[in-house]
Order: structure tokens, then sequence, then C-alpha cells
């Protein structure tokens, strides 16, 4: 996936790093620290002194809003504005341990749905910023069909949602829109309840923020609110996405960012992890997700079109809980790195037997291939298969193969003879079969 | 533009893909093209000129560049880019391309392209009307004409699937797997491809459905469509508007893949990465209900696509807008193919009679035919027909240089050798072997270092000041005993040749204006025989219009030295032949004509 989602914390650091070349009208004090536990924040405050000395705040960096509203937000010990050092430790150490339950959604201050069940491990602290509400500002931009937008408002904080349609200026330019052109726009765009004194510092600012939004790869980004004080800025609270297919040029902007699982995700497991890692080292296509890994029926499907063919259609015919994983090989693998993608999914759904007592089904799936050498990658999975084969039989496993394309017959051929030579049950079909007719017949038998 | 490609279609495939391009080849083969399909290849780290494939059971050379400009300038008649640049370079590569202009449609094989760059190289190309097939994409083909890359897999699978000709229906998907899968349906239930393309699966593309389906509209060998949507993006509701305003009269059937998705949250990335749905009108079943309620044919699910394709073709068909298609008649690849280990290109020994260039032997050998040794030489050495000036100008310096007396070395060497009792072949070549930089090699000296000085428009004061610092004397300028006042008159005959001849001799004049200054420090530092010739040379090849480059490159290979080689080759043989009619004895060099000069070696 393109765009992915980074912590408030790097957000700012990345805004930092470059603040003087897109707002060198501006003075940002970016103080602002992340931390995991209380001790990481007594230790960070040996560097930064601004953690002991000034009042502040903390709140969960992960991925999810509407904090406040989940009373995730330490601003006040007595009253608004007095949290030292020591209060904010002792906080972050008691959100931390346990599992917390965070709502998405509200109606007015009721939380609605169910709640998203897990730990908080990452918070970021701040100082506390006091200012008017009338000097929060809210500012975002993201791409909308063909058009980057920018969205502007003089009303930040979390009400923005609510009032959208009349307190938010949208303003829409094309990709190959110019500097002066963009700058042109947001002046004159400038929203009529920004206060009279903050107009052009708003503008500038804005035009600042959409030019790093651009120049930087964002994908989206948003702060709500901002806070002006003459040319002194604040920003309370972000949220950004980075177009990760853009990391190679932008080694050097980004820095050390971390693409971490949103709250209440279920941390990637250490074989997805390594599917990734190898999918980031080669030319070919790695792809796995894990549905539900106690399920009896795994894929492993060339291609990412008929990947989803393949997903569709069990959904369809055996219902989306008997699918253990999602994922796709394509591209034209070495026979390495099939192998290593079948040994994954073969050490996966080996691990126990179907609770109901059924036999699971292996789905070896694909249309006809444009260039990957069939029976190239067919012998990574012959290979997983003889490494796998007594666990293969003892979860009754049944295997079905359809595919076709260069050297397709040898491919088909090689691993019927290898199946039957471990002992393994196969039905192996080619391009006369159906893509997905296998799918039927396994849930047949 | 109605059709993507035709028969004539030809491109420039940006990057050596040895496989793709021998795919495209064989496919030209097969549906009987007259011309492959690829013109030139765009190979920016290859040192070689081009590169063998197999054009049926021949081979066929396709000339590789280092620069996109550069093959576009050789085929300006290919208007397809085929951009298998890698994702770190393809925009680059798109955006020099839609710079030079002259294309038509380029297609771009890299997945993950930073999205802004995709969008700009999209949106510059849709401002210059150029069709952009990808990113992520295997291609596009319109069969029985042209074909992408990969696209289509194999042969075999090509020739089961009947993209070897045309049929009736437009196909577009995103998948480049499922297009194949498609075709291959396609094929069964119904008559095949008229045009196909895979639009690629990254979120921003630049030819998006709608933009494919209009111009399959206007395709009059289209007569229905098949659109193969996926999850995300509201590419789809294009379509639907485009049926609904009637744009689009043409039937078509259509299914968006990931019906999935719905059971997952976002956070599951199903196939392609433009495939996530934000919000409910980007999921699969949203648009497969709205493409249906627009009188789209909409399955029930992808495994019934095969019935109502049928269905539609079949109501088309019964209906007369589908004709029956006759199968056209095809090549067979051979089964076997060995690549040829020599090429030649400048003379054929194949036929009734050999040929020099195309031209039989007895058209240029007698004298009736009007051809002297130079057209000979301007057949078998530059594959051209040169005009009679030139033609003359290259006799004229055979001729000159065909000797030089005995005493220098070349000459030497033969007369030694041919006294050793040696054969004439033995003795010339001991003579050729002494031609080099310091005898005979001023005229490729001259040519290049005056060609240098001219192209960098230097004035002669600064070309001998260039000169001093490469520390080597200017080669063609300096003789033993003529000067102005004693002209050489070889050099007088060659320049009276040239001026009466020669459209124009530009490096002659510049090299005039050198002469002046030399000779003003010293008298006998004339333009001698060898820079002369040199330059003449340079001024011939321009005057015959060929590009600097192509005349740097006859100076690298050595052709100015080969016209000295081929002249003195003359007089060598004289002097061996005179000394075997002489009878002379064996050579031994007196010894009080050397100095010796041997100290006893030191113990170290």
């Amino acid at each position: 996936m393109a765009q992915k989602a980074i912590r408030e914390y790097d957000a700012k650091s990345i805004l930092a790093k470059h603040w003087d070349k897109y707002f060198p009208d501006f003075t940002y004090a970016y103080e602002t620290v992340m931390v995991q536990n209380g001790s990481e924040l007594k230790e960070a405050a040996k560097t930064a002194p601004w953690i002991k000395e000034k009042n502040l705040v903390a709140k969960p960096d992960m991925l999810f809003g509407k904090r406040g509203m989940n009373d995730l937000v330490l601003f006040k010990d007595k009253k608004p504005g007095d949290v030292t050092l020591e209060k904010a430790a002792s906080w972050i150490d008691e959100k931390s341990t346990g599992n917390q339950s965070v709502y998405f959604s509200f109606d007015g201050d009721k939380p609605t749905g169910e709640p998203s069940v897990d730990k908080l491990t990452n918070f970021i602290v701040e100082p506390f910023t006091p200012h008017e509400q009338s000097e929060e500002y809210y500012v975002s931009a993201t791409c909308v069909g063909d058009d980057d937008v920018i969205y502007m408002s003089a009303e930040g904080g979390i009400a923005i949602e609510e009032n959208w349609d009349e307190k938010v200026i949208e303003v829409a330019f094309p990709i190959t829109a110019t500097e002066e052109e963009i700058a042109e726009g947001i002046r004159a765009n400038v929203p009529k309840d920004v206060a009279d004194k903050d107009k052009a510092n708003f503008a500038e600012f804005c035009i600042g923020f959409f030019r790093a939004y651009r120049e930087l790869n964002f994908a989206y980004l948003e702060i709500n609110p901002f806070v002006l004080q003459g040319n002194k800025v604040e920003l309370l609270d972000m949220v950004a996405k980075l177009d990760d297919t853009a990391g190679f040029m932008m080694v050097e902007e980004w820095g050390d960012v971390e693409y971490p699982t949103a709250f209440g995700m279920e941390a990637k497991s250490p074989e997805v992890e390594a599917i990734e890692e190898a999918d980031s080292k080669t030319g070919a296509s790695l792809k796995l997700t894990l549905l539900k890994p106690e399920a009896r029926i795994w894929t492993m499907v060339a291609g990412g079109g008929a990947s989803v063919v393949y997903a569709d259609t069990i959904a369809d015919m055996a219902g989306i809980d008997d699918l253990a994983n999602y994922g796709e090989y394509s591209g034209g693998p070495t026979t390495g790195e099939t192998k290593f993608y079948a040994e994954t999914l073969l050490d996966l759904m080996t691990r126990e037997k179907d609770a109901s007592g059924r036999g699971k089904v292996m789905i070896i799936g694909g249309a006809i291939a444009n260039f990957t050498d069939v029976a190239k990658t067919f012998t990574g999975i012959i290979q997983a298969f003889e490494i796998y084969a007594e666990k293969m039989k003892a979860i009754d496993l049944k295997i079905y193969v359809r595919r076709g394309g260069p050297n397709y017959e040898k491919g088909l051929k090689d691993i019927k003879e290898a199946a039957d030579r471990l002992g393994l049950y196969i039905e192996v079909y080619g391009p006369e079969t159906h893509v997905t007719d296998i799918v039927r017949m396994a849930l047949e038998k | 533009m109605e059709k993507l490609y035709t028969k004539d279609t030809q491109a420039i495939f940006w990057n050596n893909n040895k496989t793709a391009i021998q795919r495209m080849l064989d496919y030209d083969y097969t549906i009987q093209r007259k011309t492959p399909s690829v013109a030139a290849i765009v190979a920016p780290t290859s040192g070689n000129k081009f590169e063998k494939f197999f054009f049926g059971p021949d081979e066929v050379m396709i000339p590789l560049f280092k620069t996109t400009a550069a093959a576009k300038k050789a085929q300006p008649q290919a208007d397809v880019l085929l951009n298998f640049a890698s994702f770190r370079t393809a925009y680059d590569v798109t955006m020099e391309a839609l710079e030079i202009g002259g294309f038509s449609s380029m297609m771009i094989t890299a997945e993950g392209i930073p999205e802004r760059l995709a969008r700009a190289m999209n949106q510059t190309a849709r401002e210059k009307n150029v069709t952009i097939i990808g990113p992520a994409t295997v291609g596009a083909i319109t069969p029985g004409a042209f074909k992408v890359a990969n696209i289509g897999g194999t042969i075999s699978n090509i020739i089961n699937s009947k993209l070897h000709r045309t049929g009736s229906c437009g196909l577009v998907t995103r998948s480049g797997g499922l297009f194949n899968e498609l075709s291959n349906i396609i094929s069964i239930n119904a008559d095949g491809l008229a045009e196909g393309v895979a639009i690629g699966g990254d979120r921003f593309v630049g030819s998006v459905f709608i933009d494919n389906l209009l111009r399959m509209e206007k395709n009059p060998d289209v007569k229905y469509m098949i659109l193969l949507g996926e999850v995300g993006g509201t590419e789809e509701y294009k379509v639907i508007e485009a049926v609904k305003n009637g744009t689009i009269k043409k039937p078509i059937i259509a299914w968006c893949i990931g019906t999935i998705a719905k059971y997952y949250d976002s956070g599951v990335q199903f196939g392609h990465a433009g495939a996530s749905a934000n919000g409910e009108m980007e999921t699969a079943e949203y648009k497969n209900n709205a493409m249906r309620d627009a009188g789209i044919h909409v399955p029930t699910s992808f495994n019934d696509l095969p019935e109502i394709i049928s269905a539609v073709y079949h109501e088309l068909h019964a209906e007369g807008i589908i004709k029956d298609i006759p199968e056209p008649a095809m090549n067979k690849l051979p089964n076997v193919r060995r690549s040829k280990e020599f090429i030649c290109t400048i003379s054929d020994d194949r036929g009734e009679e050999c040929t020099y260039a195309g031209f039989p032997i007895s058209s240029v050998a007698t004298p009736d035919t009007g051809k002297g040794i130079g057209d000979v030489i301007s057949l078998l050495w530059f594959k051209k027909q040169y005009p009679k000036w030139a033609t003359d100008f290259i006799e004229t310096v055979i001729k000159t240089v065909a000797d030089h007396g005995p005493a220098v070395s070349g000459a030497h060497n033969a007369k030694v050798t041919a006294r050793a009792g040696k054969s004439v072949v033995e003795s010339l070549v001991t003579g050729l072997l002494t031609i080099g930089p310091r005898f005979g090699g001023a005229i490729d000296g001259a040519a290049k270092y005056f060609k240098h000085a001219d192209d960098n428009n230097l004035d002669p004061k600064a070309f001998l000041k260039y000169m001093k610092g490469e520390g080597v004397p200017i080669p063609g300028i300096g003789h033993r005993i003529k000067s102005l006042k004693n002209p050489d008159l070889r050099v007088t005959g060659l320049m009276n040749f040239a001026a009466e001849h020669f459209p124009k001799t530009p490096l002659l004049d510049y090299a005039r204006t050198v002469e002046a200054l030399t000779t003003s420090k010293k008298e006998n530092l004339i333009l001698n025989v060898d820079g002369t010739i040199g330059i003449l040379m340079v001024d011939m090849w321009r005057a015959l219009g060929y590009s600097e480059n192509e005349i740097d490159e006859f100076i690298e290979s050595g052709t100015l030295n080969a016209f000295f080689i081929v002249g003195r080759s003359i007089g060598f043989i004289g002097h061996v032949l005179d000394e075997k009619r002489l009878a002379m004895p064996m050579y031994r060099h007196p010894m009080d004509d050397i100095l010796y000069d041997v100290p006893e070696a030191q113990k170290i």
C-alpha cells in the first residue's frame, strides 16, 4: 500500500527538520518527545530541560484521534496547565499498563459502537501552551481525484468535522500548478473568519504548509489545530500519511520514520513481517495478510487481480469464516523467493488441525501468467512441499492447483509428480479449467 | 485516435528487455507483420550498437541507442514508447519522451512510482494528448497488429486465446494476469479481442477505464466492451455516466472484483495499490449494482462472467452486428532456432551472383558500368552509393599515397623481408605493420584534431595552445623540405580538386587559417599531404550528410588509415616485386652504421 500513516511525533519532526525552508517567517519551538513509559520521559528530561521546567501535555501517539473524548489527553492535574513531569510520568505509566478501551465514534459525548481494546505503547509529550480559542486554526491537505486540495478553517479543534461545510474553505490545485498559482489561490481564499491581524500570516503559513505537503511527498497532512501568535506557531495536533513509494527519494528528508500498526490492529506476525521484508528486496511482489489463521482454507495465488477473484469466490461459496489468509505472489519471483513464500504459508497452516475435524485446503491458484515462468515458481513450491510433507499429511491437507502461462505444462506435471511421490493429496488443472473452479471442487469434497 | 495500434505501429523499447522484445517479434512473425514492431531499443549503459533477435527462423538486428532522443531521431516513425525503466527512473524517461514529442502513446511497466511523480507524468501526457498505458501494467494489444511486450503470454497461449487476429470485443482491465484470463474466456465464449488494455494496478494510472472505452466506442472493429474493475476508486462511475448520457452506445459487460473487501476493515489491502475502498461508493458491490442499474451487463459473480459474455456475443451475432471472422494465415515459429555467430551487412554470396551492398559484382566491375574502385570502396566500406565527385576523390587519395620511395620505414621493411626470401604476402605484411601513429597516422590525427578544434570553435591561436597542452605536434602540419614557396604538388592537386568538385570545404578552409599562423612561425610548417587528406575526408563526409557523430566514429575506427593502407599496399607490393625481380641477396646491415654502447650489467 502506497499511503502509510505515521505518528504525530514523526510528522512534527519532519516539518521541524525543514522548518526554515517552508516557514522562514515563522518560529516553531519543536518541543516534543515520544516515550513509551514514565522513566523514558524522566530520562528525556535530562537532555531536554523544558520537560522539567514547563507544564506538560501528554497523549497517546498511536494513529487514532478523539483522544480527548476518550479522556486520553493529560493537560491538568488540579487545574488546566498544571501537569508536572512527575504527574505526566505516572499518568503514562498508568495508561500503558493493561489494556485500554478506545471508542472511535461518538454521538455527542456518548461513545457509539464497540470499543477497540489494545495496549497503549507510545505517548507524545509537549509543553502546555496557553492560548485563546480564537488563535486556533485548521489546515490540511490531501489528494482528491486528480487534484491536490488544501482545506483551511478559522476554527480548529475537534468540532471541525461537525461544521465542515460551513467552516472549511477548500481550494483544489492540479498537480502541475506552479508555486505562484498556488500562493495566489491560497491568499485569495483565506477564510473570512480568520482574525484580520492574522490573515496575512495565515495565508503565508498555509502556503508553506501546502508546499511542504507537496514537496515532502505527504499523502495526507493535517494540523488541527495550529496556533498563530504573531510569527510564533504551535502545532497542537497533527495527522499525517506518507506516500511510501517516494521513500527512495526521501531518505534524507524523512529521516528515520516508522510505519506503526494502528491501535487496536493486531500487531503484524513475524511471518507477515518476514514476507514484507522479502517483498521489499525483490522486483517481484510478495504479499501476505493473515485473516483468520485457524481457518481451514489457505490460498497461495499468483497475481494481484487473480488473488482477489479467489478471495471473492471463497467468500461467496464458503464464507469468510473459512478463509485463513489473503496474499499474492507475482512479477516473476525467483524459485527461492517462491519457496520461502510457500514455506511461510505451509508453516502457518500446519501448526494446528482444523478445530471441527475437517481437512484443510490449500488453493494454489492463478490466472494465465504473462511472463512469470510457472515451472520455475512451482519448483519453489515443490521444494517447500518436500520440507513440510509430513506435517501437511498430519492436518489432512488437500491441494488444488490451477495455473496457466509460460511453461505451465511442465510446472503442473512437476507439482503433480512431486505430490504423488510425497503422498500428498493433489488435484491439478490448467487453463482449460475456469480460473476459480478449483474453489468449487475443493468445497464439494 | 480511434485505434491504439495498427499493423504499421512501431515502438521504441526503453531498456533492453530481451525476452519481452523477442516475444513481440515472435508475435510479429506469427501474424505476418512486415516490419518488426520494435524499431529501436534504448539501452543507456550498453556499448553495443544493436541487439540480435529472431524474426521467425531468421535473425534481425534492432539498433540500440543510449538516449531516447537519439532513438527517436533515427526512427521517427516509431510513435509508441514502451517504458521498461524501473520505478526510480520511469518518470524521468516518460517526461523526457513527452518533451521530445512525436509519440502517440506510452506504456509504463514500473510498479510503485511515487504518486506525485505518477500524477505529474499522467497530467503532462494528457495535456499533450498522449495516451499513457500504466504505470504498473503489462500493456495493451491490438490483435493481429501490435502487441506490447509480454501481454498475452506465450505464443501458444496467444493463439489459444485468439489474440493473433482481430475479434470483436474491446477489453479493459486493471490487472495484467486477469487480462490474460479474460482473453482466454472471451476466446472460448466469443470471438476474441479487437483491442485490449490492462490499465495498471497503481492508484494513479494514465489512461483510465473511460479513456479507453471512449476510444473503443469509436473503433469500428469493437462491437461490445468488457470492463473488469476493482474495489476502490470511482472511475467506474465515469463509465456509468457515459452510458447514461449516450456517449457510449455499444454494449458493455462489467464486473468489479474485490467483493470480499466489505467483510474486512480498511486495514486489509486486497489486490493492487489502487484497490482500497474509501467509503461505500468505492466498494465492489456498490459499483456492480450501480453499473447494473445503468443498463450495463453485470453478472452475479466473476464465475458467471463467461455466461454473460456468451449471451451478449451471440445476441450481437444473431443481429448481424458481429460477423463470422475468417481465420487468417499465420506463420509458424520454428521449434529450434540457432543464433548466428557472424553477421555480415556488406556483401551477400547466397544468390546467383555475389553482391556488394546489393549490387552484383558484374554491375560495378567492367569499365562500361562507369564504376571505379572508389565506387567499390563506397559500397563495401560505407554501404552507400557515393556521388562521382566523392568516389573520384577517394581514387585520387589512393593514387596519391600509393608510394613514397624505398626509404620510408614500411617500404624498407618490405624490401628487407623480401630479400630474406619471404613471400609477397609476408613481405607486404611486414611493411603494413609499420603503419600507425608515426607512419601514415597523421591522416587520422589531422582529421581528429582539426575537427575537434573546428567543432569547439577554437581560433588558430587557441588551437595551437590546445595542442601544446596536449604535448603533441599538430598532425598533418610540417614537411621535411617543402614550404609555402616550394609547395608540395600532391597537396596542390588535392586542394585544386576539392576546390573544383566539393560542394564546400569548411574544415580545409579552417586548416588553411591554421597553416597561415604556423608558417608565419616557420616556413616549412605547411599543411602536408597527410593533413590535407584527413581534413578533406572530413569535408567529404560532411558534404555527404553524415552526422558529426558518424564522422567521429569513422575516425575512431581507423577508416582514414584504411585509405592509406590500401593505397600504400600498391607501393609495397611494387617494392617486393622489385626485390624478387632483382633477386637481391639477404640483407645485413653494415656494422659501422650502428652505435655500439654496451656497458657490463651491474649486479643487484
